[in-house]
C-alpha cells in the first residue's frame, strides 16, 4: 500500500509551518505504512554550505565531529535521533569519498537546501523522533511505507536520494528495475540498494544530469519505468507528481494561492489551512504536474 | 439530528445510523467534520435522510439500502459500492471505482469521476454531470450509466448487458463495446434519469448509447491460438 505527501508553500508566511503541516500528513498516512517512515525537508541555501544527511549507527556525535574534522576544516555536526546533519563548504564528490571510510555512518540525502530522515518504525513514532514539527522550509515530502519489494530497513525506507537536492518517494511497485539498475550503475549512478523506488530514484538523476527538466524525465519514464506507481519528486527548486498510464495506486491535489498539497488519501490534508476551499482534484494517468520556483 | 466527527467516532456515528428505531421520527441527519474519513455512512438500511457536509474517503455509502445520502463535497474510491437501493447524490467530484458493483440505486455525481466508474455493476443507475476517467463501466452487467462529459480510454471493457448513454466524446471504447441505436424503450429509460437528475430531458437528441456487441459471450474459434 504506502502513503505519500506532498506540500509546497507558495506563501512564505507558512515556511515556519511547513514540518508542523507534513507532521499531521504522514500521522494520517501512518495506517497506509506502518513499517517504517521518511521525509525530504527543502529550506532556504546557504551560500557554498552543503548539508549531508547521514544515519549514524552510533550517537557519539563528538566522536565523529573530531574525526571529520581530521579531514575537513569548518565542520558543524548536528544529531537529531538517530540521524547527523553536517554542514560543511567542502563539496560532494570529495565529501561523499570521505563518508565512504566512515562505515558507521550511511549518507541519506545531500544538497544545499535538503535533509532527509528516514527510519523503521511507526510513522507516528518516526516523526517525533526527529521533532518534524519544528522543521520550516519552502517544501517537503514525505512516505510511510508497507514494505514489499525489498526489506524492512532503514536503506529499504524512502525518500530516496541520487543526487543532489534530489528526492523521490512512491507508492506501487516497478518490475524492470533490476535491468535498469545495471544500465544505470553503469552510467555511473550509485544505487546502494536492492529497492526498485531507490531506481526510480537514479533513473531521474541520470535524466537531469543529462541536462532535462524534471518533466521531461519524468514523461520519459512513463515509457521506461515498468510497473505500478504514483511518484512524488523533489528539487531543490520544486516537486513533481506523475501516476502511471493504469494509474491503481492513488493520489489527490489539493491547491490553494497558499500552497499545494498532495497525498494518497484526502484525510491527510484535512488539517491545512482553508482545504475545504482549496482546488482538489486527481492527477490524471500518464500526466505530470509541477510545481515551483 | 446533528452528528459531529470531530467529537464522535465514525464507528458511534455509523452505529448511531445503522440502527435507527422506526417509530421514531427521526429521519434526517446531517454529519459534519467528515474529513476524508472511510466508510462513512456505510451499510445504512432504513429510509432516512443523511447529509455530509464536507469531503469524504473510501467507500462512502457503500452497501447502502433505502437511505437517501447527499455529500456536500468530494468523495473517494468506491462511492456507493455494492448499492442496493437508496439515493446517493455527491455535489463534488468521485474518485476511482464510484457505484462499483452495485445492484441498484442510483447514484448522481455533479462533478466528474476518476477511473472505472461503474466498474462490475449490476442493475445500479449512475448518473454523472461531468466526465468519466478510463475503463468506466468495465464488465458492466447490469443498469445504465449516463455521461454528460467524456469518457477516457477503453469506455465498456468487455461489458455485459449494461447501458451507456453519453453526451460528450469517447477517448475510445473498451473490447466488445459498440454503439447501439437508441430505440423508444432506450428514450425512456434516459428521460427518466435525466429527470432524476434535474437535467433537461430536451438533451435525450445529443447522447449516444453504448452496449455490448456480445462477441465475447462465446468462444470463437478463431482466436483458439490466444489460449
Amino acid at each position: 500500500m504506502c502513503g505519500i505527501v506532498g506540500i509546497y508553500l507558495k506563501n512564505k508566511k507558512y515556511n515556519s509551518q511547513l514540518g508542523k503541516f507534513l507532521t499531521g500528513m504522514m500521522n494520517s498516512m501512518a495506517t497506509r505504512g506502518p513499517d517504517s517512515a521518511g521525509f525530504a525537508i527543502y529550506s532556504s541555501e546557504k551560500k557554498k554550505k552543503y548539508k549531508y544527511s547521514v544515519c549514524s549507527n552510533t550517537d557519539q556525535v563528538k566522536e565523529i565531529s573530531k574525526k571529520l574534522s581530521k579531514h575537513v576544516k569548518d565542520i558543524k555536526v548536528k544529531s537529531i535521533s538517530d540521524h547527523l546533519i553536517i554542514e560543511t563548504a567542502l563539496k560532494p564528490k570529495k565529501f561523499i569519498e570521505i563518508l565512504k571510510n566512515h562505515e558507521e555512518l550511511s549518507l541519506v540525502g545531500y544538497g544545499s537546501c535538503i535533509q532527509i530522515f528516514k527510519q523503521v518504525g511507526n510513522p507516528k513514532d518516526v516523526v517525533k523522533n526527529f521533532s518534524l514539527e519544528k522543521f520550516s522550509g519552502s517544501h517537503a515530502i514525505g512516505h510511510t511505507r508497507m514494505a514489499t519489494e525489498s526489506a524492512i530497513t532503514t536503506d529499504g525506507s524512502h525518500p530516496y536520494s541520487t543526487g543532489e537536492d534530489e528526492c523521490l518517494v512512491h507508492n506501487g511497485s516497478l518490475s524492470n528495475h533490476n535491468n535498469l539498475r545495471r544500465s544505470l550503475q553503469k552510467k555511473g549512478i550509485e544505487i546502494k540498494s536492492m529497492n526498485d523506488t531507490e531506481v526510480a530514484a537514479g533513473y531521474i538523476s541520470n535524466g537531469l544530469s543529462d541536462k532535462k527538466s524534471l518533466k521531461e524525465t519524468l514523461l520519459d519514464g512513463l515509457k521506461e519505468l515498468d510497473g505500478f506507481y504514483t511518484f512524488i519528486s523533489g528539487t531543490k527548486n520544486g516537486m513533481a507528481i506523475v501516476r502511471d498510464e493504469i494509474a491503481c495506486k492513488p493520489a489527490v491535489i489539493a491547491e490553494t494561492k497558499d500552497y499545494v498539497a498532495i497525498a494518497s488519501e484526502f484525510q491527510a490534508m484535512a488539517h491545512l489551512p482553508n482545504v475545504n476551499s482549496a482546488k482538489i482534484f486527481e492527477p490524471e494517468p500518464g500526466k505530470v504536474y509541477s510545481w515551483g520556483k | 439530528m446533528n452528528l459531529n466527527l470531530k467529537k464522535e467516532s465514525l464507528r458511534k456515528v455509523n452505529e448511531t445510523l445503522q440502527s435507527i428505531d422506526r417509530k421514531s421520527n427521526k429521519k434526517i441527519f446531517k454529519i459534519s467534520n467528515p474529513d476524508g474519513n472511510h466508510a462513512i455512512c456505510a451499510g445504512l438500511k432504513d429510509e432516512i435522510e443523511v447529509t455530509i457536509d464536507g469531503h469524504t474517503g473510501y467507500y462512502c455509502a457503500g452497501m447502502n439500502m433505502n437511505a437517501n445520502i447527499i455529500v456536500n463535497g468530494n468523495v473517494g474510491t468506491g462511492v456507493a459500492e455494492n448499492m442496493m437501493s437508496g439515493t446517493v447524490h455527491v455535489k463534488g467530484n468521485a474518485s476511482q471505482s464510484a457505484g462499483a458493483t452495485a445492484h441498484g440505486g442510483t447514484l448522481i455525481i455533479d462533478g466528474d469521476t476518476s477511473s472505472r466508474c461503474g466498474i462490475s455493476m449490476k442493475g445500479i443507475d449512475i448518473i454523472v454531470k461531468g466526465s468519466v476517467g478510463h475503463m468506466s463501466a468495465f464488465m458492466a452487467q447490469s443498469g445504465n450509466l449516463v455521461i454528460c462529459g467524456d469518457a477516457g480510454d477503453a469506455l465498456g471493457d468487455s461489458i455485459y448487458e449494461a447501458n451507456i448513454f453519453i453526451k460528450g466524446k469517447v477517448k475510445s471504447l473498451g473490447a466488445d463495446c459498440e454503439e447501439k441505436k437508441m430505440n423508444k424503450k432506450d428514450q425512456n429509460i434516459l428521460r427518466s434519469l435525466l429527470k432524476k437528475a434535474s437535467i433537461n430531458e430536451s438533451e435525450i437528441k445529443n447522447f449516444k448509447m453504448y452496449g455490448s456487441a456480445r462477441k465475447l459471450y462465446n468462444l470463437n474459434i478463431d482466436n483458439v491460438s490466444e489460449y
